[in-house]
């Protein structure tokens, strides 16, 4: 008999080292989660790296408070059906103190850099692991799988450490942290097909569903605790689902009748627009939204 | 064939390569419309009538305000016949160490030479360096040969000119493939050319979806470096006891007999598990837990490893290093050596020659290292460290040199001397404890064929 890897089986693999690495050479590890696609697909590979014993770290979830429900109730279930300790820094807490302001344009995925680096300093953890991908957004193409942030956390492309082989070098010095992204040779495709293959569930706002939802710049925004349709928006009734979940104010739902996995699958190959172009009105701000956000220490 | 190909692009500053991958991006549809947009709103932005291709890959904002790549960037896309990662990387020449970088995982590197200027210096060390990381196929895509005219005798003088170079360094002929293109007009990158009528083989697309990629060599001796250990004290698992890593070479099957290093004790393993339940073997590229049979004391950092096929234990050896850091190395430095999962301290205790990648020779006792220099040194360690010799395998013999103070990764490192034109340096003799079982090493070293992918 002859074992032989497909993609999936290697980036599973390869994410499975990354875990493995960091729980050997860390003391204070985290796993940000917010229940999406990605930082679940995190959570079930690090309950496979650990198996059979509990996962070593505990999740933290920077909540903008623009939540929508089914997320956070999938968020709940999978810290309890999994029995894993989960952290919550509130960016609501902040703008109530007066720690953080709204911004005009009424969006808190920005803010939610201050809470983070908060709860990493209080915290001490030494690492943390995050779902991006490298075939999200150019800058974070730029990325490594372990990258240094220094003790204000920001990224800096230029002194990034050359990452060699499968050689890891988490060395860093107090106050520092490193960000750490397994997921960085997966595609959105990579994604939908492993959880496919695993059976991994997922928030049902991923598929397709009846939804109150306006257009506003070109995206379907639905209506929430963000706030709701203005003048010359018209709330229609639609039948959509969500390819990327984060901030309600500024997360577009995609016009789909994907109802299961396969019709996602199907979707997602056949589709002529990236994820975050499509549904993600922060990373719109300029050519180098993301960049920016990254430099002053966000995900 | 394998479904999965790791690439990585080398070239001079204005060589055209984010524009080559903006067009291999382009042309095989993987740029989406969104995206396409964005490039083409810039590209107008800075009055331009087409869309500018290179936009697509320079993604950070000094990037596109110089024209240049500063960082390696990793870019995905897929055909119906395979899926690509490609390492594009900066073609600066103090950023080679993004070469380095790009190469270490590379199975095939794309190298770009400008029609107009040929073969230079900077080819000739990306060559060198792509050589010594063992990078096992090479192509060179002769750029801009519409700006020559499409001249057939131009592109045959530097493809000779560049083949005798490749094969100097060890490379065999059947792997270095040269295509004329261009990849502003799209010559030969995925459409075949009307222009270059001249020229019968593969385009770029072509060659990168045939090639054939060795796999990781399942029958190389068995190496899996233990990551963690996993006790899961539960009152389920009250004694589960298992070793978890990825097999970084080889296969390994339940019942093997193995050893641990550098301790030297013998056992068998006993399962191997996953969370998807029980194997009866391991691959080269799997991560996995194995459970042994005897109660032997196993940590972090240990190598298992084939007992009819072990690593040499040594705590002096020979290696080449690729300087990485603005700090110059000199003889006595002493520094934090990763290999495998493990990190112990070293002192370099000889610098016995750098390499001129230009002249294909070396220089003796050069007295420092700088940035991107490579050369070849002596490194002692502070306790036995089991090595393969990075010609057999890139994965079990390369390390990392890291700066004990600042913790900052200072140089690649490769066990042995991977580039056969390094040979006139004597060998020094390897001292320390020897293997517990007194083994030699695996593979022949005069072996100069370039090794098989280790990712």
């Amino acid at each position: 008999m002859t074992t032989s890897l497909d993609t999936l089986d290697r980036l599973e693999s390869e994410a499975i080292h990354v875990f493995r690495e960091v729980a050997g050479e860390f003391d204070r590890p985290v796993i940000l989660f917010s229940g999406g696609k990605d930082s679940t697909l995190l959570v079930h590979l690090a309950i496979k790296a650990f198996w059979p014993a509990p996962v070593p770290f505990p999740l933290l979830h920077v909540d903008t408070g623009h939540n929508f429900d089914e997320v956070i109730e999938f968020r709940d279930h999978v810290v309890a059906r999994h029995g894993l300790r989960l952290e919550v820094a509130r960016v609501q807490d902040y703008i109530d103190d007066g720690r953080l302001a709204e911004r005009p344009d009424g969006t808190r995925n920005p803010l939610q850099t201050v809470p983070l680096l908060d709860a990493i300093t209080s915290h001490r953890y030494d690492a943390v692991f995050g779902g991006g991908r490298r075939d999200e957004e150019r800058a974070r193409a730029k990325e490594r799988i372990f990258s240094l942030r220094n003790s204000f956390g920001q990224w800096d492309p230029r002194r990034q450490r050359p990452e060699l082989w499968n050689l890891y070098n988490g060395r860093h010095r107090p106050g520092e942290h490193v960000r750490v992204f397994p997921l960085s040779n997966w595609t959105e495709l990579d994604v939908w097909n492993y959880v496919e293959r695993e059976g991994v569930e997922l928030p049902s706002i991923y598929y397709a569903h009846q939804r109150e939802v306006y257009l506003r710049d070109g995206m379907l925004l639905a209506e929430g605790p963000w706030g709701t349709a203005r003048d010359g928006e018209v709330l229609q009734r639609r039948t959509v689902r969500y390819r990327t979940v984060g901030d309600g104010s500024c997360t577009g739902a995609v016009e789909s009748d994907a109802s299961d996995i396969t019709q996602v699958i199907a979707e997602v190959a056949a589709s002529r627009l990236t994820e975050r172009g499509a549904t993600r009105a922060d990373d719109r701000l300029s050519e180098a939204a993301m960049e920016d956000r990254k430099r002053e220490g966000y995900f | 064939m394998s479904d999965l190909l790791r690439l990585a692009t080398a070239g001079s500053v204005d060589d055209g390569k984010s524009t080559l991958v903006g067009r291999l991006l382009y042309d095989t549809k993987s740029v989406l419309a969104d995206t396409l947009d964005a490039v083409t709103r810039a590209s107008t932005d800075r009055g331009l009538s087409t869309p500018d291709l290179s936009l697509l890959v320079d993604g950070l904002r000094s990037e596109r305000e110089q024209g240049i790549t500063i960082d390696v960037a990793y870019r995905y896309f897929a055909t119906p016949k395979r899926s690509f990662v490609l390492a594009d990387t900066p073609g600066h020449v103090q950023y080679t160490r993004n070469t380095v970088t790009g190469a270490s995982t590379a199975q095939l590197a794309i190298l770009l030479v400008d029609a107009r200027k040929g073969v230079i210096e900077q080819t000739r060390r990306h060559a060198a360096v792509l050589a010594l990381l063992g990078v096992p196929r090479l192509v060179l895509a002769v750029n801009k040969i519409d700006l020559v005219g499409y001249d057939e005798a131009v592109f045959t003088r530097i493809a000779a000119e560049f083949t005798e170079h490749a094969l100097a360094l060890g490379h065999s002929p059947d792997s270095v493939v040269t295509i004329p293109v261009s990849a502003l007009a799209g010559d030969n990158v995925v459409e075949k050319s009307a222009r270059t009528p001249w020229y019968d083989g593969p385009t770029l697309l072509d060659h990168l979806e045939q090639v054939p990629v060795e796999p990781d060599p399942h029958d190389a001796p068995f190496r899996f470096p233990v990551q963690y250990v996993i006790r899961p004290r539960t009152p389920e698992f009250p004694d589960y006891r298992g070793y978890a890593g990825l097999v970084a070479s080889g296969t390994v099957r339940v019942g093997d007999e193995v050893l641990v290093l550098p301790s030297g004790l013998r056992t068998t393993v006993e399962r191997i598990d996953t969370r998807d339940g029980e194997l009866p073997e391991a691959v080269a590229g799997q991560s996995v837990t194995l459970l042994l049979a005897d109660d032997v004391d196993v940590s972090r950092g240990d190598l298992v490893a084939s007992a009819a096929l072990p690593p040499r234990v040594v705590d002096e050896f020979d290696a080449t290093v690729c300087w990485l850091a603005e700090k110059p190395l000199s003889p006595g430095a002493r520094v934090l050596v990763k290999y495998g999962a493990r990190t112990v301290q070293a002192i370099v205790t000889e610098l016995r020659a750098r390499f001129d990648e230009q002249r294909l020779s070396s220089v003796d006792d050069p007295g420092s290292l700088r940035l991107n220099e490579i050369g070849r040194v002596v490194v002692r360690t502070a306790e036995p460290v089991p090595l393969d010799d990075y010609s057999s395998s890139r994965r079990t013999g390369a390390f990392l040199v890291i700066d004990a103070a600042d913790g900052s990764t200072l140089a690649a490192g490769l066990v042995g001397a991977p580039l056969p034109v390094l040979d006139g340096v004597p060998s020094c003799t390897e001292g320390g404890s020897t293997a517990p079982t007194g083994t030699s090493p695996v593979a022949d070293t005069d072996d100069r064929a370039l090794v098989s992918p280790g990712p």
